[in-house]
């Protein structure tokens, strides 16, 4: 059987502008936070695995060539937003396969300002009607067939769930936006730390209803990086480093099996709760057994379904499941402590790695005054469209 | 004048009598319909495929109102996805206030057709869209 695989080390760069860091600054400090972190150097470092999606081609050598060119490999990916969650799946993977007992993975997005990621703002290559790629469409399509936009993808994802289940109108997905900004008044390297209230959250700028802009994630710069040890490498280590040592359960990378409509508008359920399947077989836990979830809430409308992909509640039940309180911090099972993604911030590549440190944080006991006493284990979900879902679960060490 | 399709599923049923529809590409092996030019279907691999006439009305899935959107997108605007008997279509809810008093989920629409705008050779290109069908 395959070795288990731990986290050694790992860090997180604050969240938010970072005007006088490029791309490979910020992935410098991740990298250097998370070899500090674990104890060891880019000598011990056997693989990389970087995530980076707006810096340019070849952005894992373009770190080595800052912190160090050792002549491992570098496995350069993107998976949209699960890029992070991927390259760390690289470097466990390999680290499980034998071929090296320390990995590197890295995640890096220079947002700031980006606005709107949407689709592409149509450019007519022809001043006559000419029918183009697979749809044979003689312009764009963004705003004529649909959006492309991502709060409106998302939008619909959310109200096709409260549309299936009852009880998700526009006021409980500007509640959930409410707890993650009152969440992220204690998150110290979240881009945004102010709470916002309902009404003010109901009254920002509409940007696809339901969602208004605090209910979007935030676009910001930031940068993550984590070292992966096999199991039996970690016992050669210090005891200080085996205790603060976290076990990675579960792994687990899925894409989007085809069901009606998934061409359509983006199925962003049915591989999550395959993920989810997946990693609690993997852990040999279930939901139950949490402490704390950080999941993909790149909207509010996302969060909701996802309580229930992540079988956080019973089928139907997500917001039942918001409404009894659960996933606040003094809830039953709190989710998105750190602030999520509408308010800790989404520096895409980064974000499949800052999801395992905040829960790495708290099963250090290391959070400060955020801290989810007594955390055992966590899970991190991220998902990007077209799409990938990545799962981790995360546990103490014994 | 002279009139295309913004895509080429949509049929403009020019010829009298016949209503505008939209045609999907049916997958001979498991019925999977799709509305790109496929290289082959993802629910089963097979290559074999027929053209199908979707059904012209349906409910509404879902929806979302954008109202911040690329350069050159006019908002606010209603997109969603409508359930004809089975088959799932993404388009706008169109001849309807865009808010969310009037728009609902599991409302009634039918198929219509929008200009879309006419190039330098007059040629005129027509969308489709959906409205209210009660
Ligand atoms: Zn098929």
């Amino acid at each position: 059987m395959a070795e288990n695989v731990w986290i050694l080390g790992i860090h997180m760069t604050n969240f938010g502008k970072h005007k006088d860091k490029d791309t490979l600054d910020l992935g410098t400090e991740a990298v250097f936070g998370a070899l500090k972190d674990a104890g060891v150097t880019m000598k011990d470092i056997g693989v990389i695995g970087a995530g980076n999606l707006f810096g340019g081609a070849g952005f894992g050598q373009q770190l080595q060539k800052q912190v160090g060119q050792t002549g491992i490999g570098v496995y350069n990916v993107t998976n949209a937003c699960a890029t992070g969650a991927t390259a760390l799946r690289v470097a466990v993977m390999a680290v499980k396969a034998g071929e090296t007992d320390m990995g590197l993975a890295v995640g890096v997005e220079k947002l700031s300002g980006a606005g709107l990621l949407t689709g592409n703002a149509s450019k007519d290559t022809s001043d006559t009607w000419t029918p183009e790629g697979r749809y044979g469409a003689v312009t764009g399509l963004d705003g004529r067939i649909g959006t492309e936009t991502m709060p409106g993808v998302f939008a619909q994802i959310g109200m096709e769930y409260g549309h299936r289940y009852g009880g998700a109108d526009f006021e409980l997905f500007a509640r959930i936006s409410e707890k993650n900004h009152a969440h992220s008044t204690l998150n110290p390297k979240a881009a945004y730390q102010k709470k916002m209230s309902l009404e003010q959250i109901m009254n920002d700028v509409m940007i696809a209803y339901p969602n208004t802009r605090p209910m979007c994630s935030a676009n910001c710069d930031g940068g993550a990086a984590a070292v992966v040890v096999s199991e039996s490498k970690l016992r050669t280590l210090s005891l200080e480093q085996q205790k603060r040592a976290v076990k990675i359960s579960a792994s687990v990378l899925t894409t989007d099996p085809w069901q009606e409509a998934c061409q359509v508008l983006p199925d962003v359920n049915t591989l999550t709760r395959q993920a989810a399947k997946t990693a609690y077989e993997q852990a040999g836990l279930g939901p139950d057994d949490l402490d704390l979830v950080e999941l993909h809430d790149c909207f509010a409308t996302a969060e909701l379904v996802h309580y229930d992909n992540l079988g956080l509640c019973e089928e139907g039940g997500a917001a039942d499941f918001f409404s009894s309180g659960a996933p606040w911090r003094d809830g039953r099972l709190p989710v998105n402590v750190s602030g999520g993604l509408q308010s800790k911030g989404h520096p895409i590549a980064a974000t499949g790695i800052a999801n395992i440190w905040e829960v790495a944080q708290h099963l250090r006991g290391e959070a400060g005054p955020r801290q989810i006493e007594g955390a055992r284990a966590g899970l991190a979900h991220v998902i990007g469209l077209g799409s990938a879902c990545g799962i981790h679960v995360l546990e103490k060490a014994a | 004048m002279d009139r295309v399709p913004l895509v080429d599923y949509l049929v403009l049923g020019d010829a009298e009598d016949e209503d505008p529809y939209l045609v999907a590409h049916e997958c001979a092996g498991c019925g999977a319909r799709y509305f790109d030019r496929r290289s082959a279907c993802a629910g089963c691999s097979g290559q074999d495929f027929l053209d199908v006439k979707v059904s012209r009305t349906g409910t509404l899935r879902t929806f979302t109102i954008v109202s911040f959107a690329a350069k050159g997108v006019p908002v606010p605007f209603v997109a969603g996805v409508v359930d004809c008997d089975g088959t799932s279509v993404r388009g706008n809810i169109v001849n309807v206030e865009p808010d969310p008093g009037h728009v609902t989920l599991g409302m009634k629409v039918r198929l219509t057709t929008v200009p879309v705008g006419t190039d330098s050779a007059g040629t005129e290109a027509v969308g489709y869209g959906f409205e209210p069908a009660a």
